[in-house]
């Protein structure tokens, strides 16, 4: 079984690599791209059995720095 | 007095920290990361600037998890003082032993160049050597030394006088221009600038040399 937690800065939280992206965009001639958030994907390959709990508290302890950044876990 | 320096895959100041403690008048363990426990009788734990494991998933968050970083918890928790630099600032946020984080530069770039810190407090053992108010020029080598802090979490450092150094002209967009901050307990410190850097004449200066003299002196009455 598999889980894909994908990982953002909390909102709120300055995101400077999404606005160098905002900028790119616009300067390629995109209109209308009002705000650019870069966060990261993690894909979990698991034992079967694996709960999302669990994958919850790896987002906890090590895949997300929660003072800075949120966390969705979705199991596959 | 008896430092450790910890030494990851990837630390590269942990040499630099080692010469200025040993030159401050310190005897110098280094201590590998597989290591579970730190030698007898260290009275600090330096942990280094660097790119330990290769800054993957985050800066400092592996090292962080590293069998050494369970000791460096012990160390802290029994009262034990700490100084992290740069990459070991990053390390002790993410062990949660220094509040807030430390995000990609504002401008995106790595900044390599002296910078201007001003000495916030001098009460702690990291800046006794130092007086409040004072200029101090020691340089800054980071790509994600922007800090980052809750505003409760901000409002708790500025009340119990926790900011350490903040920079004259910021250079990374850290909140309220923070390059470091101590623990509630005043014996952690977690700086971004690298004061073993600035440590001594063939440096180009010595304004980071206060710092290693000023704990050699405190930890060696304590």
């Amino acid at each position: 079984m598999k889980a894909r937690v994908t990982v953002m800065l909390k909102n709120g939280v300055l995101d400077p690599q999404g606005e160098a992206v905002r900028h790119a965009l616009g300067a390629l001639g995109f209109d209308g791209v009002d705000g650019v958030r870069q966060g990261k994907v993690i894909e979990l390959d698991l034992a079967e059995g694996t709960t999302e709990e669990t994958v919850t508290e790896m987002c906890e302890k090590l895949l997300a720095n929660t003072v800075i950044e949120s966390y969705r876990v979705e199991m596959l | 007095m008896h430092a450790a320096v910890l030494v990851f895959p990837g630390s590269n100041c942990d040499r630099d920290l080692a010469v200025a403690f040993e030159k401050a008048g310190a005897r110098v363990s280094m201590v590998w990361h597989k290591d579970t426990v730190l030698p007898d009788g260290i009275d600090i734990v330096g942990i280094p600037g660097g790119f330990s494991y290769g800054d993957y998933l985050r800066c400092g968050a592996i090292a962080a998890n590293s069998p050494i970083c369970g000791a460096l918890r012990g160390h802290v928790d029994r009262g034990g003082f700490a100084l992290g630099i740069c990459n070991g600032f990053q390390v002790l946020t993410e062990t949660r032993l220094l509040p807030g984080a430390l995000r990609r530069n504002a401008n995106l770039k790595y900044i390599c160049k002296p910078v201007d810190l001003r000495v916030e407090t001098a009460d702690s053992a990291f800046t006794a050597g130092y007086s409040e108010g004072q200029e101090i020029t020691v340089p800054i080598a980071h790509h994600d030394g922007n800090y980052f802090a809750a505003d409760d979490t901000l409002r708790a450092l500025n009340d119990q006088d926790r900011v350490a150094f903040r920079y004259v002209k910021n250079p990374n967009g850290s909140v309220e221009d923070i390059a470091g901050v101590l623990s509630e307990n005043r014996r952690v410190l977690g700086m971004m600038p690298h004061p073993e850097r600035m440590a001594e004449p063939a440096h180009g200066g010595t304004d980071g040399q206060a710092m290693f003299r000023a704990l050699i002196e405190q930890l060696a009455t304590a």
